[in-house]
């Protein structure tokens, strides 16, 4: 019988055919954690008799949560998983380099085919560059460094097939918040996305990864595209050398699901407080007034998310009722922003720029919401609370839809900015 | 185990058990505890006594893939979760930290019904409305994780996943 993409990535992880629903225990290529999750994870593997981790070169800590650091706390924290890298010698992110994810794929520790576990449920983003990338806790992150290894449920595919042209002002994460709003936020659990069709081979790298990154907002393991030659050229462009074979689905691999979507009909898409599945077209919440715009986050902080936004942006003053903050996604996004102009552009606007990291998506810090606040914002959960204040009320969206929004201090249609 | 209910709705995020900002300081679920379910409803901490059970709806647990969520459940003293379905990785965290979680159609049971609840059976009876409720029994693997108090103790044991797969 025909496999999928995932259940390929399991056969060759625990050298055997193995198909949806079979328990495996397979070998991990690369674990990740971060200053979320990192130091319960080490105080776990202590737990554990962990004295050596099984293999340094295969493990890393990425400091992108709570940076810079706001308190003694956190810095503690973050010193916690400084010694503990050093004492191991596993790879260290330093505050400032980006959000783990972005780390991880551009450093080239991610090779289409591998398996990879990260104490983060967005570990499913690498799925874009054709590798199973999956989220665990504390507990399976301290058992995977301790031994390389983890079990897993193989996962069932849902099979997501895109037709349609791109429409101008319609962007990846409209596409990708109308497919939420028909999978709803638990339909995809306990089992992997595959996208595939002719509107997903002309998508570009960082439209794939939004994708990616937003299946597990439906509840997947992972989020997994074929290899082509945009892959290719995104490796090529990053200086990351091919050491794995890139993994392709059979023809008669069997799907428990297939959905067809027309992405050339999906108009400008919104996520609405406080589900990521209550989505209704833009033309729904015209002008609802927005206090703080975010651009950012492992789902659209990327160089075109920053470019589409400068394009809107660009010569114009932010609305005085509306803060924006920009966090580009890491230090080499940064650096391409700052060499292209998009930076200087985006503070001239009115803008503030933080640090690469995860900003305020989490609430923790860098810039959280008023008591009755309505945030527009670019990131994947809208959950009440989630950017740090449950009296808050977060909306998503694209990256033109946020800097239309800014600009006019409601929620605007970018497409009336073309 | 047996308990008391309290009952809660669909896709219960892990931002509504815990949310971010609280385990930003310290990752200790004892510390944190006292924010459990805190923007879902104020009141239901307080009430939580020992042993009591959670009983919710589909997709308990969806979102982040924070530990501190089953963590700080398990710290409130809380015996077991049953739901229609699960977070993916909020159902791998509670195994792995030896708090039961179990799949079953929980729309008849109610806020203060008496549950007992055997995890291994995969059986509930509900003492209050005198009914036995089947539950998806769990998988060998996961009992032999559970019977050891959670993957910590099984990896201090073992060093390595030797369990039986099915
Ligand atoms: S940017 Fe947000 S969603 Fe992404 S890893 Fe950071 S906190 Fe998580």
């Amino acid at each position: 019988m025909g496999k999928t993409i995932a259940e390929k990535i399991f056969s060759t992880h625990c050298k055997k055919d193995v198909y949806a629903n079979d328990l495996v225990i397979a070998e991990i290529d690369y674990i990740m954690a971060h200053d979320g999750n990192g130091p319960l994870a080490i105080d776990i593997f202590r737990k554990m008799g962990g004295e050596k981790v099984f293999d340094p070169g295969k493990v890393a800590f990425v400091l992108d949560h709570y940076v810079p650091s706001p308190n003694e706390n956190v810095t503690r924290i973050h010193d916690t998983i400084r010694n503990f890298a050093k004492e191991h010698n596993c790879q260290l992110y330093e505050v400032g380099e980006g959000i783990c994810h972005q780390i991880m794929m551009e450093k080239g520790n991610i090779q289409p085919g591998g398996l990879i576990v990260g104490s983060d449920s967005h570990t499913c983003t690498y799925g874009a560059l054709n590798a199973f990338g999956t989220g665990t806790g504390s507990t399976d992150f301290a058992a995977a460094m301790l031994t390389g290894k983890l079990w897993f449920k193989v996962p069932e595919t849902v099979l997501i097939n895109l037709s349609g042209k791109p429409v101008p002002g319609v962007y990846a994460k409209d596409v990708i918040l109308y497919i939420a709003s028909l999978v709803k936020a638990d339909g995809a659990t306990y089992q992997a996305m595959e996208f595939t069709g002719d509107y997903v081979t002309a998508m570009n790298m960082d439209g794939r990864f939004t994708f990616s990154n937003m299946a597990v907002e439906m509840g997947a393991k992972a989020g997994l595209f074929e290899f082509d030659d945009y892959t290719r050229d995104w490796f090529e462009r990053h200086g990351i050398n091919l050491e794995n074979e890139p993994v392709k689905s059979d023809g008669d691999a069997g799907y428990s699901l297939m959905i067809q979507v027309n992405a050339g009909e999906v108009v400008p898409m919104i996520a609405k407080p406080h589900t990521v599945d209550n989505v209704s077209p833009i033309t729904d919440v015209l002008d609802t007034p927005i206090n703080q715009a975010y651009l950012g986050t492992c789902t659209n902080g990327r160089f075109s998310d920053l470019e589409i936004a400068h394009r809107i942006l660009k010569g114009k003053k932010i609305h005085k009722n509306t803060r924006m903050f920009v966090a580009p996604a890491s230090r080499k996004v940064y650096l391409e922003a700052i060499k292209v102009g998009i930076i200087e552009d985006m503070v001239e606007a009115g803008a503030i720029i933080i640090p690469p990291g995860c900003g305020c998506c989490v609430g923790a810090c860098n810039g959280i919401p008023g008591d009755g606040e309505k945030v527009i914002s670019t990131a994947n959960r809208n959950f009440k609370g989630r950017m740090g204040n449950s009296k808050a009320e977060i909306y998503l969206a694209s990256p033109a839809t946020v800097a239309a929004s800014a600009l006019f201090g409601r929620i605007t249609d970018p497409r009336t900015l073309l | 185990m047996k308990g008391r209910v309290h009952k809660l709705g669909d896709d219960i995020n892990t931002d509504y058990i815990i949310a971010g900002k609280n385990k930003r300081d310290t990752y200790d679920p004892q510390v944190i505890a006292k924010h459990l379910f805190e923007d879902l409803d104020p009141t239901l901490y307080p009430r939580i006594k020992k042993g009591d059970i959670i009983v919710a709806g589909k997709n308990f647990g969806c979102g982040s893939s924070r530990e501190a969520a089953p963590s700080v459940i398990q710290a409130a003293g809380i015996s077991a979760i049953i739901a229609k379905s699960f977070g993916r990785i909020f159902f791998r965290n509670a195994i792995n930290i030896g708090l039961p979680v179990l799949e079953c159609d929980t729309s008849g049971i109610e806020d203060g019904d008496e549950l007992e609840v055997d995890f291994s059976k995969g059986v509930i009876i509900n003492h209050r409305k005198r009914t036995t409720l089947p539950a998806k029994k769990p998988p060998q693997a996961i009992l032999s994780i559970f019977r050891e108090g959670g993957l910590v103790n099984y990896l201090r044991n073992h060093k390595q996943f030797e369990f039986e797969l099915e």
